[in-house]
């Protein structure tokens, strides 16, 4: 529940989604407040990346809704939608940088189409941007000319162009050696103490979600939604949940053993 | 002294002091969609500016993000080149977050790698090199290709039929719908076209006769050829260029398979196939769009049309007609699979290959055509 001191920015109310006749969530709800950083965490298949699209308005659910800042993503309204899409940014989860622009043209791309900010303006805001992201002097290189990590950071630079006040991370740390996706995690922390932006953090790296969640919403594909939210280390120490438990211990559940 | 700045909407900066301090009192909202005039406000009081301290309070402002902390570490950084004390006032927590983390060295970090735009006589070299590198490249994989060719002939069984039969119908049934209907209006405006002229000289009868020379000899295999490289060899760059981004290719290699025997063969098998079957489609719907122009508008009998044009045609325009389209299959496939290997990057590099394979194949089959007359010309054809 919103308070003035915890005010929720995203709300998802009883949200079902289904792909054909395969439902994958089946009446999610929960609030994300603001400055918190929320980790939606869960194995492989249980819907997180159906749940963040959801969330950032890609895809329409079947029943239910998703407010963000008290407006429904899949509002009609273009003016309203413009609006919304304007206060969040995303982190896809190889970057979905434009490969045929450098990094400064990806970056600068949201303040070309959103402000009516000088050229030489924006130019100053993004090379700030890809020094936040430790990209400083990269303005130049194309995304082919740059490695996995730091293309992950480039498109965290574009996210955060028109400083949002939701950031969403599509599996952040996929494809990251441990080192960089410490780094990665460090650079969320740091700018959600620095900046306040509420984060959302859609992953199932364990070693992250104890680095940088504030609180976590547990998935399960069998049970099509949440099994449970709250403190990550309170959970892993005291949920009397099984999948939980064996989540947290990197156990499989024992009909997911597999024999050699 | 007192002034006072600022945008109605956003913020308003108020200045006081004396000779020897100044202090620039912030507030309302700092943030981006005030920044150009923020910076511009900034730059003109500091211009002004006497006195050897400035204080910058920011006990008002009711908003910052980082482009309002832009501005101000871009004041702190002006207010120290010409040599101010400089201090913030009133910092909050959030202030301090924010301002913390931009790095000021960053924005005045240079670029690690500098534009250059070369000159008009480098762009022509470095376009010549780039021209003979493809050619190079060009000719070493329609080698290599001839060479899997060859094996895939000496060893059938090597072949993924399968495969074949797949490109065969894309390149060949799904193509034709579009094949005849381009040759049947060909064959109409050919055949329209030119009876304006013979009508003059009573000559009706060799609409039949030209029209068949022209689709048999040489519009029908180029037409053919230039639909299926707009239809299936832009295709085959795509599909191999996606695959070389994705990685596939290499997980190709790794597993010992030859990419250019496992994925350029089969297309370039189902193309040789295709194309001259299909040019003999599109010869048959030219004739008859000529003969639908010789019954309806020149008073000629269907079977004094089909007469003329079997009497005009020799065995021999026939078979070169297939031969050639032959050929073009293989430029065609080749061409498109040959861009496809070569993408690097991602989607501009597949599109950009794509492109190319059209363009290249349609040179290639015009300047190969051209060869053709001129060989068949001093054979006595």
């Amino acid at each position: 529940m919103s308070t003035p001191d915890r005010p929720v920015v995203i709300s998802v109310e009883g949200l079902t989604a289904r792909f054909g006749e395969e439902t994958v969530l089946q009446d999610v709800s929960f609030q994300v407040f603001k400055g918190e950083i929320l980790v939606v965490l869960g194995g492989s298949g249980c819907g997180k990346s159906t749940l963040l699209k959801h969330l950032i308005g890609l895809y329409q659910p079947c029943a239910g809704r998703v407010l963000v800042n008290g407006v429904d993503v899949n509002t009609d309204d273009e003016a309203e939608l413009k609006r919304l899409r304007m206060g969040f940014g995303v982190l896809f989860q190889s970057g979905a940088l434009f490969g045929s622009m450098t990094l400064a043209e990806n970056v600068a791309l949201p303040l070309q189409e959103y402000t009516d900010l000088a050229d030489e303006t924006i130019e100053l805001i993004v090379k700030m941007k890809l020094g936040l992201v430790q990209l400083a002097g990269y303005e130049n290189h194309l995304p082919s000319e740059i490695s996995g990590g730091m293309k992950k950071r480039a498109g965290l630079a574009r996210a955060m162009a028109l400083d949002p006040t939701i950031l969403f991370f599509d599996e952040p740390s996929a494809g990251l050696d441990p080192i960089t996706s410490a780094e990665l995690d460090n650079l969320i922390k740091g700018l959600n103490a620095g900046m306040g932006t509420t984060m959302v953090v859609v992953t199932h790296e364990l070693a992250s979600i104890f680095s940088i969640a504030h609180r976590v919403v547990i998935l399960d594909k069998e049970a099509k939604g949440i099994i449970a939210v709250g403190d990550p280390q309170e959970l892993k120490e005291h949920s009397q949940d099984l999948r939980v438990i064996n989540f947290f211990n990197r156990r499989p559940m024992p009909h997911q053993e597999t024999r050699i | 002294m007192t002034t006072a700045l600022g945008s109605p909407e956003g913020y308003s900066i108020q200045v006081a002091g004396d000779r020897d301090q100044v202090v620039f009192s912030f507030s309302g909202r700092l943030a981006l969609e005030n920044l150009d005039e923020l910076r511009a406000d900034i730059q003109g009081l500091l211009g002004e500016m006497a006195a050897r301290r400035l204080q910058v309070d920011l006990k008002g402002v009711q908003y910052l993000d980082s482009a309002g902390a832009l501005a101000l570490l871009e004041l702190q950084r002006e207010a120290s080149e010409r040599g101010l004390n400089f201090d913030f006032a009133n910092l909050t927590p959030e202030a301090q977050g924010i301002l913390g983390l931009i790095d000021p060295r960053d924005l005045a970090a240079p670029p690690l790698i500098t534009e250059r735009i070369p000159s008009p006589m480098e762009q022509v070299g470095e376009a010549t090199l780039r021209f003979l590198q493809d050619l190079v490249q060009v000719i070493t994989f329609l080698g290599e290709l001839l060479l899997n060719l060859g094996h895939s002939l000496v060893h059938p069984r090597t072949v993924r039929w399968g495969e074949v039969a797949f490109y065969l119908k894309r390149t060949g049934v799904d193509g034709l719908p579009i094949v005849g209907l381009i040759s049947l209006l060909l064959g109409l405006i050919i055949a329209f076209m030119s009876s304006l002229q013979l009508k003059q000289f009573g000559a009706n009868i060799y609409v039949a006769s030209l029209l068949a020379i022209a689709m048999v000899k040489e519009l029908g295999p180029i037409m053919t050829s230039i639909l299926v490289a707009g239809r299936s060899g832009s295709a085959f760059a795509a599909e191999i260029g996606t695959m070389m981004v994705n990685e596939e290719v290499d997980a190709l290699v790794t597993m010992g398979l030859n990419p250019v025997r496992f994925l350029a063969v089969p297309k370039v098998l189902a193309t040789l196939v295709a194309v001259p079957l299909l040019t003999l489609y599109a010869d048959f719907f030219g004739i008859l769009g000529g003969l639908i122009v010789g019954v309806l508008g020149l008073d000629l009998t269907a079977f004094t049309y089909i007469s003329e044009t079997q009497r005009s045609l020799a065995l021999f325009d026939l078979t070169s007609s297939l031969i050639k389209a032959a050929v073009f299959a293989i430029l065609i496939a080749g061409i498109g699979c040959q861009r496809g290997f070569q993408v690097r990057g991602g989607a501009q590099g597949v599109g950009a290959a794509t492109t190319s394979a059209v363009v290249a194949a349609i040179f290639l089959i015009i300047v190969t055509d051209s060869a053709f007359a001129l060989v068949f010309h001093y054979l006595g054809y």
